[in-house]
């Protein structure tokens, strides 16, 4: 059992990695864009930015006040079937990208903060719901 | 030809490897190996304050789950079933639903889903009383002297949970503890 739940524990640690993001440098209330790179783990998927159920948690971008959203771009979900759904979920799979256009509020190095929330399932089980911390480097006069 | 063969068995174990996590079946574990199961006090949609201590001498099916949790939603008819099937005998389900909006999302999915079993919302304490419940669904069998006879993470046949209580309804649950993969 102990097993059993520690390599649970180490699933959901590795879930979904972030790859290392860009810097990204502009104008302070020009837009700048983000690219995210997403790793999910082989065997899961995670629900995409426009699941069909309006019980599944979908993917989500946010950034925080420090920024105003113009944009947050999902790559095309793909449509599988699993053995517990009697329909194709909308999902994300393996390697993807998430692109986000926002226009920095204050000039000066520092940060862009966001968070990324997500939900993953494999065949014959779910883990929580998880929110990941986004920092990207900035250079904005 | 038998190399092909082998080559072919060799090929879809590793892509099952590759495929996350199966699910994990304990059979019913001899009594002797039987730890008493955490109690704990939830509220279930009436406010009312249910605890695990309160079906001793009953069988107890402990599920925990999420309405966002697909393999999960597959369980429910079959535990609706059961509690139907099984009641009159000692057995009882208790859903502990890990939603973290609460009743308020899990109301609507009782009625949608019709679901005639006692059910609580969860949270962190009780959880981590049965290991974390890192992924849903994940069931604890409890005996009638409310100790955990056998625990399902993942979703499992129906034919397995079928065998598990009735073992532990006519008392024949004893098993030999061997750990099983679906």
């Amino acid at each position: 059992m102990a097993v059993v739940l520690a390599l649970a524990l180490k699933a959901q640690t590795d879930t979904l990695r972030v790859g290392p993001v860009a810097p990204v440098s502009g104008k302070r209330g020009e837009p700048v864009t983000v690219k995210l790179d997403l790793k999910l783990a082989n065997g899961y998927h995670l629900n995409s930015h426009k699941p069909e159920d309006p019980y599944l948690i979908p993917l989500r971008l946010t950034w925080d006040a420090s920024v105003e959203t113009v944009h947050v771009k999902f790559p095309e979900p793909k449509h599988e079937r699993y053995a517990f759904s009697d329909k194709p979920l909308s999902v994300f799979t393996g390697d993807f990208s998430i692109v986000s256009t926002v226009k920095p509020k204050n000039a000066g190095f520092g940060v862009l903060t966001g968070k990324l929330r997500y939900q993953a399932c494999n065949h014959n089980s779910c883990l929580p719901p998880k929110t990941i911390d986004v920092k990207v480097p900035a250079d904005i006069r | 030809m038998r190399r092909l063969l082998l080559t072919i068995s060799i090929a879809a174990m590793l892509a099952g490897c590759g495929s996350g996590p199966s699910s994990v079946r304990a059979a019913i574990k001899p009594v002797s190996a039987r730890k008493q199961a955490p109690d704990f006090e939830l509220k279930d949609s009436t406010g009312k304050v249910v605890k695990l201590s309160d079906f001793k001498g009953k069988v107890v099916l402990l599920n925990f789950w999420a309405t966002w949790c697909g393999p999960c939603k597959i369980e429910i008819p079959w535990f609706v079933e059961f509690e139907q099937n099984y009641k009159d005998k000692g057995f009882v389900v208790l859903g502990v639903s890990m939603d973290e909006e609460g009743w308020e999302i899990v109301k609507p999915f009782i009625e949608k889903h019709k679901i005639n079993y006692r059910l609580v919302i969860g949270d962190d304490a009780t959880a981590q009383k049965y290991g974390g419940v890192d992924s849903l669904p994940t069931s604890f069998l409890i005996d009638r002297q409310g100790r955990t006879a056998a625990v399902h993470i993942g979703l499992v046949s129906k034919g397995n949970y079928v065998s598990d209580i009735t073992q532990l309804l006519d008392g024949s649950g004893a098993g030999s503890g061997a750990k099983g993969a679906d």
